[in-house]
């Protein structure tokens, strides 16, 4: 294996972990407690659990998308 | 894990996993990757109603992480993708109304089977005789990695045809400098953008396997930008049908909130990965995946089990 590709893989695999540490935290703390009022939302006001939902999601989106960003640039700025 | 909106018990590792493998697909690809979260998620035990509606969810949040990813390589065509999301809800609502009317005449199941298999088979076997002809008649690219503008350099084997629907006069015509389109007719667009849209309606799903080589083929945007183009399209047209699904109590956005975050991932790599590859290899690379859609359609006709 090439030395750069080795060092893509390694860099790829700590981002990877250190993710999967941020995401096992959000199941726990985040999911269990938005669960329940969420739960009401959409059995008492489907309109607004809907809004809610499209916000979620697009919020999580953005979100995710820069924290794996932040990540990346990190790890790969101290490999080099 | 329990999700208490459909009551079902989940492993949120299996829903990362899927939701990562189903990324990979819809940020190289371009498309929503229904056909595979759908059975996906009836396989865990979700309800088929609640595996729609969460599916279209789920696809929102993938697709707004692979198309900024897109955004951030130059291949989202944002004047493009605004006027097809417009033709894709007018089309949905179509395909939904169609489907309807199937309902009543009481043979919805085999008309939609039957023109499903014969969508896939057909963008699966003139894909692989495009890119095949595509790639034996161009010049051999360099070897390795294809990246920047060079990948981006696209030739069609049907680039004739595409030429010809660019020359139609039907007013008014519009340029999409970003796709290097000098000039089209804006029905043609919204034409391509309906069609697209009714097949959703009417398959199920987010139609990016019909809409992206038709923005390929009949439009003439290069396959980077389509797949790009396509992702933030799906974000509008997808977002709808949410918003649709919820207000019928069909999605469960806890189970999409975390099939996001393996499919954050994935539709990262697979956005990235596209820039290693020229376009006619990422349209041959695409021809398996409506033959999986054929798969389950033929499983589902002969078992009676939807997936």
């Amino acid at each position: 294996m090439k030395p750069e590709t080795a060092k893509t893989l390694r860099a790829f695999a700590i981002e990877l972990a250190i993710y999967a540490l941020l995401v096992v935290g959000y199941f726990f703390l985040v999911l269990h407690f938005l669960g329940e009022g969420l739960h009401r939302l959409e059995i008492h006001h489907r309109y607004t659990y809907a809004g809610v939902a499209i916000l979620l999601i697009v919020g999580q989106a953005v979100v995710l998308e820069s924290v794996t960003t932040f990540l990346l640039r990190l790890i790969r700025g101290r490999s080099e | 894990m329990f999700f208490p909106i459909s009551g079902a018990h989940i492993s949120p590792i299996y829903l990362t996993v899927a939701g990562f493998l189903i990324g990979i697909l819809g940020g190289f690809f371009g498309v929503g990757g229904s056909f595979i979260a759908g059975p996906a998620l009836r396989a865990a035990g979700l309800d088929w109603n609640f595996a729609v509606g969460t599916d279209l969810a789920h696809i929102v949040g993938k697709s707004v992480v692979a198309a900024k990813r897109h955004r951030a390589l130059g291949n989202v065509d944002l004047r493009l993708g605004l006027i097809m999301a417009l033709g894709t809800i007018g089309g949905a609502e179509a395909g939904a109304q169609l489907i309807q009317m199937l309902k009543r005449a009481g043979n919805v199941n085999l008309v939609v089977s039957i023109v499903s298999i014969a969508v896939y088979l057909s963008i699966s076997t003139f894909m692989l005789w495009e890119s095949r002809k595509t790639l034996t008649s161009q010049k051999r690219l360099p070897q390795g990695m294809v990246k920047g503008a060079k990948a981006k350099q696209d030739h069609s084997a049907f680039m004739h045809v595409t030429h010809s629907i660019q020359r139609l006069k039907i007013w008014p015509m519009i340029e999409l400098p970003v796709s290097g389109v000098k000039a089209i007719s804006l029905w043609v667009i919204l034409f391509v953008a309906f069609v697209g849209g009714l097949f959703s309606g009417f398959l199920g799903g987010g139609a990016g396997y019909i809409r992206m080589p038709s923005m390929v083929y009949v439009l003439g945007v290069p396959t980077h930008l389509a797949v790009g183009t396509d992702l933030f399209e799906i974000i509008i047209s997808a977002s709808y049908g949410t918003f649709s699904h919820a207000i019928k109590g069909n999605v469960d956005i806890l189970i999409a909130l975390v099939m996001n975050t393996g499919a954050a991932v994935g539709a990262q790599i697979g956005a990235i990965s596209t820039q290693y590859f020229a376009g006619p290899k990422i349209r041959l690379a695409f021809v398996p995946l409506p033959l999986i859609g054929v798969a389950i359609v033929i499983y589902t006709l002969m078992t009676g089990h939807k997936l």
